[in-house]
């Protein structure tokens, strides 16, 4: 690893100041990306600034009927937590989907959000790759590009953001609270991960002194009807070829409301409002959920390997609609697909 | 062994827990880098990232400006090494080519080539430094595809003979099946990262504590390639963090530490890093073409197998692919051949069952596609070409008893009730296939030489060079010194893997549980007829006229086998002998028999159940029915045998090392991306060990039960899948892409 300094944030504030003030520094959480990172010499912060001893651990309800998750709440307590089991069902199944048990101990719900791309390039210094090194070129483009984006994807880079817990909160409508030298703001989660057009090194519109400090959901849950579908080359510890992240309102039937975030097809969560709109006050039945998979579908553009992922993202969609129709959601534990 | 009719427990042949059980999970077994010592250095590695060229320029200045760094070893500066390619052949090396040698010259063979070996004092300084190291290249061309050197891979020699006119009688079929198969490049991934202590001791010898099956091979390499005397060099090993057959020649880091510690005059310590396990053997990407000729009864006439298996530039390394099925099916006519493909990467090597589990994949899907073009069950097909000879030696088997384990493999799965058509069976919305495969694997016995020293508190101790790579050595080792010395198991202690240990092999080719086992009974044979000796020495001894055949050891006694009550504790006539200790060592010795073909079988039933909508592919339940013999331990050989399984369902599903063809390099060099099975790709495994007395093989009967496991099942699963899907997937690993796609274009 390169030798780097250490330092602890006592408070937010000093938080702040230390990024601020430390040309080259980074946050370190739970350590889970960042940490692989720096073996592989990709990330090489001068300055470590551990905050992951900051009060921002609790889960609290907010005036407006939502919950205040703190950005260092581990993923696993996030999962387990009563109110998020009982009223974010969809949030907890979506972190339930992710990683393993010891490496969801670890990992905070702000690191989450800033995991990088699991795109081998970007892990091997040997090759070119214009996230990791802006204007090398993109290895993937001419190379291995099975696990790579469908949707949103650029000349520069074809990346896709790894997260399942994000793709629940794209499609919770999640909001992003974070500090900076200016004081606080408030990101809505669409606007959180960028697209990678020619800057595929800046991943998402966190300025670079801020710090998440909390993650917002709304009051409405969806715990009724929703349900996150993984789709993986093995059962369990695999990063998502196609997941999906689906939440309906029901009324006799018919579709009120609904919510489709997808993970695995793009640079980030996916959702798309028009796929969304399209199901409203539709039946809840396999015609209504084929035809907005095709809309969100409808300028998928596949690279070389991966032209599967088309019609498998359209069947996870049908899948995890009619699983959230049904009020059975996939089961993250019992070693099947529903 | 025991006629004998007594109380004492018998470990041989019942389930005992493993000796080493304890220290593993306490942490006390000491692993080859964990050992220390004072003035430990460390070092890192500095691997190429080109595939093919020279080293122009090769720049440590920086490296060496970092406080705490040491050395930058290249091929520059580096301690004298041997040159001739013979020096530089290990036990296990292949007989054509010329070995690697790291830091040899400017020369890169290979992506991931070792070509700087950073020293300092300690290891993050180590590895940061070697990311300071400075590298200009002259890039040449190079091809790390095996479907690109298809046509100009060259013939290698093998063994097996043709049959027959296999071209007259494949025309002549009335039934045929031909097709090609593919099993990609696959990594042994072992828990253990490889890893070299070696430990400096002035005026001394340089002990080397290295990860390995075979301590000896690699003592007597590096002994070669350093131009060292025998007691120069020690080589220790104790336990092993799995192999697989990585461990069998020894890998560079060992030459590394070694040279770091010459060149220091300090200990050094090398522990390669996950991702640089990648840069060592493999078991080879390989395209296997079978072609099958029938009657309609499902007789076979015609066998042709031809595999294309990769290796390096510098070194020819191939397995018997393709000779499995003169061993299964009764065939007149047959024709195998077997070329290697020269590919910028390193040499390939064995890993499990090597040329088995890829040929006989092959194979077996072959057969389950003819059984389809004939409209037969599998096993039936199976039955009616079973074959009772080998038939590429002519030779009936010491035993064989692969028809029980259709039989017993059958019943448990219940394959009865298959019905025949692909997509027939379901379970609710998922597809289920249910497909088998035969297995077959050699029972090999190799000399060993075994140690027991005996003292007259009634403990021994058993050494012997062998390794224990997770296996069950150290336990089995002890079961049968327990028996054959009439003595409880907590009187046993094993010592091995230590190159001054007497003489054993490489640890591969399950030959070691056998081969070691008779050497303990050898040597304990030894022991016994010292402690007779002594017996006679005594005034009224109960077995003054006992002669050799009459006497066992039981219950810390030496007995007359007809008359338990006659008898002396062991105890007892080593004091009237005034002997503290009896020493004995022998070798084991196997009759001569060339008149028999000794192999292990299996058969094995797995179930899948399909997504059919997603393709999501589950192995719900595998049942392998297992004859090899007599198993010395049910609970060790059974861990082995469901291992190997789950090896192979990695193999039929996931694993696959993948290449950037264009980069000539691994992009998958983590064990995130390289996929092996997750416990909840695990579902009901069920091992079944026919019983298969074998008078002829060994006075034990026993086999060996390391590699048996893996061959078979990934043509199971993926016999399984084409029954579920009624999609034909020929190159591993099945991946659900595959079969959505295939099914569309079907
Ligand atoms: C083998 C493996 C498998 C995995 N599988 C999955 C999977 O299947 N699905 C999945 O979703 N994830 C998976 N993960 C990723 C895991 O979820 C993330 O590594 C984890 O969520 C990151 O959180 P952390 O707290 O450890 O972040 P860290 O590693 O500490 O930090 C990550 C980044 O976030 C920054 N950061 C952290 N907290 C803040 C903050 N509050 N404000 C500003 N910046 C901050 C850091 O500076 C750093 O750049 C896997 C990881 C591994 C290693
Ligand atoms: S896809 Fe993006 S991350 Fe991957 S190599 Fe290309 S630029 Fe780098």
């Amino acid at each position: 690893m390169i030798p780097f300094q250490y330092t602890k944030a006592n408070d937010v504030t000093d938080a702040v100041r230390l990024i601020a003030a430390n040309g080259g520094a980074k946050f370190i959480a739970g350590g889970t990306n960042l940490l692989d990172l720096m073996k592989d010499n990709v990330e090489r912060p001068t300055t470590l600034i551990d905050i992951s001893r900051l009060p921002l651990t609790s889960v609290e309800e907010t005036a407006s009927g939502g919950l205040r998750i703190g950005a260092l709440v581990p993923n696993a307590d996030l999962a387990w937590h009563p109110l998020i089991e009982k009223r974010y069902p969809l949030l907890a199944s979506a972190i339930m989907a992710g990683a393993s048990q010891q490496l969801r101990n670890m990992a905070s719900t702000g690191g989450n959000l800033l995991q990088r791309t699991r795109c081998a390039y970007f892990y091997d210094t040997a090759t070119p790759c214009n996230k990791r090194q802006p204007g090398s070129g993109c290895s993937a483009l001419n190379g291995v590009s099975r696990g790579h984006a469908i949707l949103g994807a650029s000349a520069s880079c074809i990346a896709t953001h790894p997260s399942d817990m994000c793709v629940a909160l794209a499609a919770l409508d999640a909001t992003v609270h974070v500090t900076g030298p200016t004081g606080a703001r408030v990101i809505p989660f669409a606007d959180f991960h960028r697209l990678p057009g020619d800057t595929p090194h800046v991943d998402t519109n966190l300025g670079p002194d801020e710090i998440i400090t909390a993650i917002e959901v709304p009051a409405k849950g969806f715990a009724a009807n929703h349900s996150y579908l993984k789709i993986r080359d093995r059962m369990s510890y695999a990063f998502a070829l196609v997941s999906v992240a689906a939440a309906l309102e029901l009324k006799d039937g018919t579709i009120q409301e609904a919510r489709l975030a997808l993970g695995g097809v793009a640079h980030k969560p996916w959702r798309d409002v028009a796929a969304e709109g399209a199901l409203r006050g539709r039946p809840a039945e396999e015609a209504s959920f084929a035809r907005a998979a095709d809309l969100l579908l409808r300028d998928a553009r596949p690279q070389a390997h991966n032209g599967f992922k088309v019609d498998l993202a359209r069947r996870a969609i049908i899948r995890t609609l009619s699983q959230a129709a049904h009020g059975t959601p996939q089961s993250q534990s019992n070693k099947t697909i529903q | 062994m025991s006629t004998l009719n007594n109380t004492a427990k018998t470990y041989t042949g019942t389930a005992t827990s493993r000796v080493d059980g304890r220290a593993k999970v306490t942490g006390a077994a000491k692993y080859a880098g964990d050992f220390n010592s004072g003035g430990l250095a460390y070092g890192a590695v500095v691997e190429a990232t080109i595939a093919r060229g020279r080293i122009v320029r090769i720049d440590a200045s920086e490296a060496l400006r970092v406080p705490g760094v040491l050395d930058v070893i290249t091929h520059e500066n580096r301690p004298r090494v041997a040159d001739s390619d013979e020096a530089w052949k290990d036990d296990v090396a292949p007989e054509e080519g010329s070995p690697f040698r790291p830091l040899y010259d400017d020369a890169v063979k290979f992506n991931q080539q070792p070509i700087a070996l950073v020293l300092a004092e300690e290891w993050e300084i180590a590895r940061y430094a070697a990311s300071l190291v400075r590298v200009d290249y002259e890039k040449q061309p190079f091809v790390t595809d095996v479907h690109r050197k298809r046509d100009n891979a060259i013939v290698v020699a093998k063994p097996d003979k043709p049959r027959g006119d296999v071209a007259k009688a494949f025309a002549a079929a009335e039934v045929r099946h031909e097709a090609d198969y593919f099993i990609p490049t696959e990594h042994h991934n072992p828990m253990e990262l490889f890893a070299s202590t070696a430990m400096w001791e002035a005026g001394g010898p340089l002990t080397v504590y290295d990860k390995t099956q075979g301590v000896q091979n690699v003592q007597g390499f590096l002994c070669s390639v350093f131009e060292k005397k025998p007691d120069e060099i020690r080589v220790i090993s104790p336990y092993v963090g799995g192999a697989f057959g990585a461990g069998l020649r020894p890998q560079y880091q060992v030459v590394l530490a070694v040279m770091g510690a010459l060149k220091l005059q300090r200990s050094v310590r090398l522990v390669l890093t996950r991702q640089q396990m990648y840069g060592l053997g493999y078991r080879p990407a390989t395209i296997e073409r079978l072609a099958l000729g029938a009657q309609r009864n499902g007789t076979l006439d015609a066998i042709t197998h031809e595999a294309i298996g990769i290796t390096s530039q510098f070194e020819e390394f191939s397995r018997n692919d393709t000779g499995w099925s003169a061993l299964l099916y009764a065939s007149p006519n047959a024709r195998y051949e077997h070329r290697v493909a020269q590919l910028d990467v390193p040499t390939s090597c064995d890993m499990r069952a090597p040329g088995a589990a890829t040929g006989v994949y092959a194979l077996e899907s072959a057969m389950d596609e003819l059984a389809v073009a004939l409209k037969m069950d599998p096993v039936e097909l199976r039955l009616r070409c079973y074959s009772d000879r080998d038939q590429n030696e002519n030779l009936p088997y010491t035993s064989k008893r692969l028809r029980e384990c259709y039989r017993e493999g059958a019943a448990a799965f219940g394959w009865d009730k298959r019905q025949p058509e692909p997509r027939s069976m379901r379970d609710g919305k998922t597809l289920v296939g249910w497909g088998m495969a035969s297995g077959v694997w050699e029972a090999l016995q190799m000399p060993v030489a075994v140690r027991i020293v005996m003292t007259a508190n009634g403990h021994a101790e058993v050494s012997c060079a062998a390794s224990d790579i997770g296996t069950g050595t150290y336990t089995i080792m002890a079961q049968v010194a327990a028996d054959s010395l009439g003595l409880p198991i907590e009187n046993i202690t094993i010592r091995l893997a230590d190159s001054t240990l007497p003489r054993a092999p490489v640890e591969g080719g399950s030959w070691m549980a056998a081969s070691a086992c008779h050497a303990v009974i050898a040597t304990a044979s030894e022991v016994r007829k010292e402690l007779l000796r002594l017996a006679k020495l005594m005034k009224t001894s109960p077995l003054a006229d006992a002669v050799e055949e009459d006497v066992a050891l039981s219950d810390g006694k030496l007995v007359s086998r007809t008359q338990a009550e006659r008898g002396v504790s062991i105890s007892d006539m080593m004091r009237h002998g005034a002997v503290e200790r009896i020493e004995r060592e022998k070798t084991n010795e196997f009759a001569q028999d060339n008149a028999h073909a000794r192999n292990t079988h299996s058969a094995v039933f797995a179930e899948v159940k399909v997504d059919e909508e997603l393709g999501v592919i589950r192995v719900t339940r595998v049942v392998s029915a297992v004859a090899a013999g007599r198993v010395l331990n049910p609970k060790t050989g059974r861990s082995q045998v469901m291992g190997a399984i789950v090896g192979g369902i990695g193999m039929a599903l996931h694993e696959e090392t993948i290449y950037d063809h264009g980069l000539g390099r691994i992009v998958n060099h983590d064990i995130a991306e390289y996929h092996v099975p997750v416990n909840a790709d695990i579902h009901d495994i069920e091992v079944i060990f026919v019983d298969e007395p074998d008078t002829l093989i060994n006075p034990l009967g026993m086999k060996g039960l390391g590699e048996i496991g893996i061959v078979g099942v990934a043509a199971a699963v993926a016999n399984a899948v084409y029954h579920a899907t009624g999609v034909r997937v020929r190159d591993l690993p099945i991946t659900l892409d595959k079969v959505l796609t295939r099914r569309q274009a079907a």
